[in-house]
């Protein structure tokens, strides 16, 4: 057999061959299929449409109402309300509601419901997240997810995959974000189309899971289909508290086929910014000049985990954020949201001057807790600085990680963190 | 399918929040969405759309999010097929999916400007500029893909096969 990418490997064994090369069209059985307050109710609506009475498998579709929750408005109430029928007609066994919810990328790697080995599909663009686990995860449409909610199975095109090669060690406050940001920078928001994008080299070896997923989560911003983290020692300590289904580990084959390698020196990445109004229009903090902030907000499935506010609440501590800033402090699950809590963080925060929010995806995409004027700057941990993503659309975005974004609320502008914390 | 209309230019990278912008998915009604069709990107468009309209557009449209009420938008409002350099892998699922005609062709789209009425086959693959008098082949549609849409998109074909047990 000629020699496979992981991302090969997953998508011949969910197909039940035993090898797939790139191009090819497959039918693949999904392990989880996931669908949100916006995607699922149209899915929901597809499925009955089709005359369907049954889901392929209960505990293998996930309902996660995060994006407008709590309810921000009528409509949004009941896009949720028909999430919840479902689910209790359909005796789903993840669904996340009231305290219990949180953002679906966080919470699903954070309770085990997606392992390492899985072909995960979600109606999120960012279901591509799980790649930090070891697993194929790909997002898809509404109709997709309507499909898979029947079938269990669904049509795939075996992509090519890009390799990208991180050698040496991170620089201070450089995380996972910073990795993806500067690709993204390099090769644009379309530079993955159609590829997967797997992520290798001594410092992809050392990163935490965490920062693991925030690299992994923005894959979809270069326009891949996937991300993908070969699984190992650190893997392997995040999933066996956790999983709940047996997993398995792929790896890639030596001399397997790539479509590029890409190869970084890590002594090269400097924290980045990413400036209005894509994310590839990435450069260095200390290059992005003087932008005076109006809002900073961390959290999102990109960076509201434990690992970011920990950073946030080590550069917080005992400053206060800028009297021109309203700085909006997402835990992303109730998990890390209990956690920040009890490591008294949420002193610090409070102290800082911060709103701290419950779990959502509130303003990572306008949605409410956190709406941009006409004219506001904001800089955030979240994913995508589109035009009017937080609101007006003559509003700015500007991405980074949170040690930037903490240190900046603190100054009023963006900054690199070493000019807050000496 | 043939399709003749009328072109609404546009850039690169146009994102599923310019196409509709988050603060309206709070509704799938197509109707609702498609008042709010392009708004962030050419708040002019939803107004003045006709039916059968085509939007032109560079490479990568569609980038972004996975909702699918970005081609259900398009297609409520009128619009008969998306011409584009290339379109991001989600939205290019979702339009086969749900019935919503896309090409891709990079001379189209070089030699397409807004107001010019174009005629489209959707069979061959040709794209005919009537205002310029020219004549451009888009890349042919995937056989599989093209097996999708004689079923009637995703779910009809799986309502056969499930009906064939
Ligand atoms: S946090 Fe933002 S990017 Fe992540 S799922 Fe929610 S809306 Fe999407």
């Amino acid at each position: 057999m000629r020699p496979h990418t992981i991302t090969e490997k997953i998508l011949a064994k969910h197909a039940g061959v035993k090898e797939v090369t790139p191009g090819e069209l497959i039918n693949a059985k999904v392990d989880i299929a996931l669908g949100n307050d916006i995607t699922a109710p149209i899915a929901i609506h597809e499925f009955r449409k089709a005359g369907a009475k049954k889901v392929f498998n209960r505990n293998k579709v996930v309902l996660v109402p995060d994006h407008f929750t709590p309810n921000k408005d009528i409509k949004s109430a009941a896009q949720c309300k028909i999430l919840r029928d479902f689910a209790h007609e359909h005796k789903l066994t993840h669904y996340y509601d009231g305290g219990d919810v949180g953002v679906e990328h966080a919470l699903l790697p954070e309770k085990g419901v997606v392992v390492p080995g899985d072909l995960v599909i979600g109606a999120d663009s960012h279901t591509c997240t799980y790649g930090a686990l070891g697993a194929f995860a790909t997002g898809v449409g509404s109709t997709d997810l309507a499909a898979v909610m029947i079938t269990g199975e669904l049509w795939f095109k075996v992509p090519e995959t890009m390799r990208f090669v991180f050698k040496g060690r991170l620089r201070k406050w450089v995380s996972g974000k910073d990795l993806i940001l500067r690709v993204i920078g390099d090769v644009g928001v379309d530079g993955a189309l159609y590829r997967a994008m797997e992520f290798t080299g001594q410092a992809i070896e050392r990163l935490s899971m965490e920062s693991r997923l925030a690299l992994c989560n923005m894959a979809i911003e270069a326009g891949a289909k996937s991300g993908i983290i070969p699984p190992d020692a650190i893997t392997k300590e995040y999933v066996e508290k956790r999983a709940e289904r047996p997993y398995k580990f792929y790896a890639s084959d030596p001399g397997a086929g790539y479509s590029d390698v890409l190869e970084y020196d890590c002594a090269d990445i400097e924290p980045q910014v990413a400036c209005p109004h894509l994310p590839e229009n990435t450069k260095n903090v200390r290059d992005v000049g003087k932008v005076p902030l109006d809002q900073v907000v961390i959290g999102s499935c990109t960076n509201g985990r434990l690992e970011d506010l920990a950073v946030a609440a080590r550069i917080l501590k005992g400053r206060k954020a800028s009297k021109n800033v309203r700085l909006i402090i997402i835990p992303a699950t109730p998990h890390i949201y209990s956690e920040a809590m009890k490591k008294g963080w949420f002193d610090i925060f409070l102290k800082a001057g911060a709103i701290i929010s419950p779990p959502t995806c509130g303003p990572c995409l306008g949605g409410h807790m956190g709406i941009l004027a006409a004219g506001e700057t904001a800089l955030a941990t979240t994913n995508r600085n589109f035009v009017g993503r937080m609101g007006d659309v003559k509003s700015n975005v500007y991405l980074s990680n949170p040690a930037v974004a903490a240190a900046s609320a603190v100054k009023g502008f963006i900054v690199h963190p070493d000019d807050v914390v000496k | 399918m043939k399709f003749k209309g009328r072109v609404w230019k546009y850039g690169a990278d146009i994102d599923t929040d310019r196409i509709i912008p988050a603060r309206y998915l709070n509704t799938s009604d197509p109707k609702e969405l498609a008042k709010h069709c392009m708004e962030d990107e050419d708040a002019a468009f939803a107004s003045k759309v006709s039916p059968g309209d085509i939007i032109v557009a560079e490479k990568n449209f569609g980038c972004g999010s996975s909702r699918e009420h970005a081609p259900i938008a398009i297609k409520a409002a009128g619009v008969s097929c998306v011409i584009a350099k290339t379109f991001a892998r989600i939205f290019y699922r979702n339009s086969f999916n749900m019935g919503l005609p896309i090409l891709e062709s990079a001379e189209a789209v070089d030699n397409a400007a807004s107001g010019d009425i174009l005629e489209v086959d959707m069979d061959s693959g040709e794209i005919r500029n009537l205002t310029k008098g020219a004549s451009f082949q888009a890349k042919p549609v995937p056989p599989f893909m093209q097996e999708l849409i004689a079923a009637g998109g995703l779910m009809e074909s799986i309502k056969k096969r499930y009906a064939a047990g």
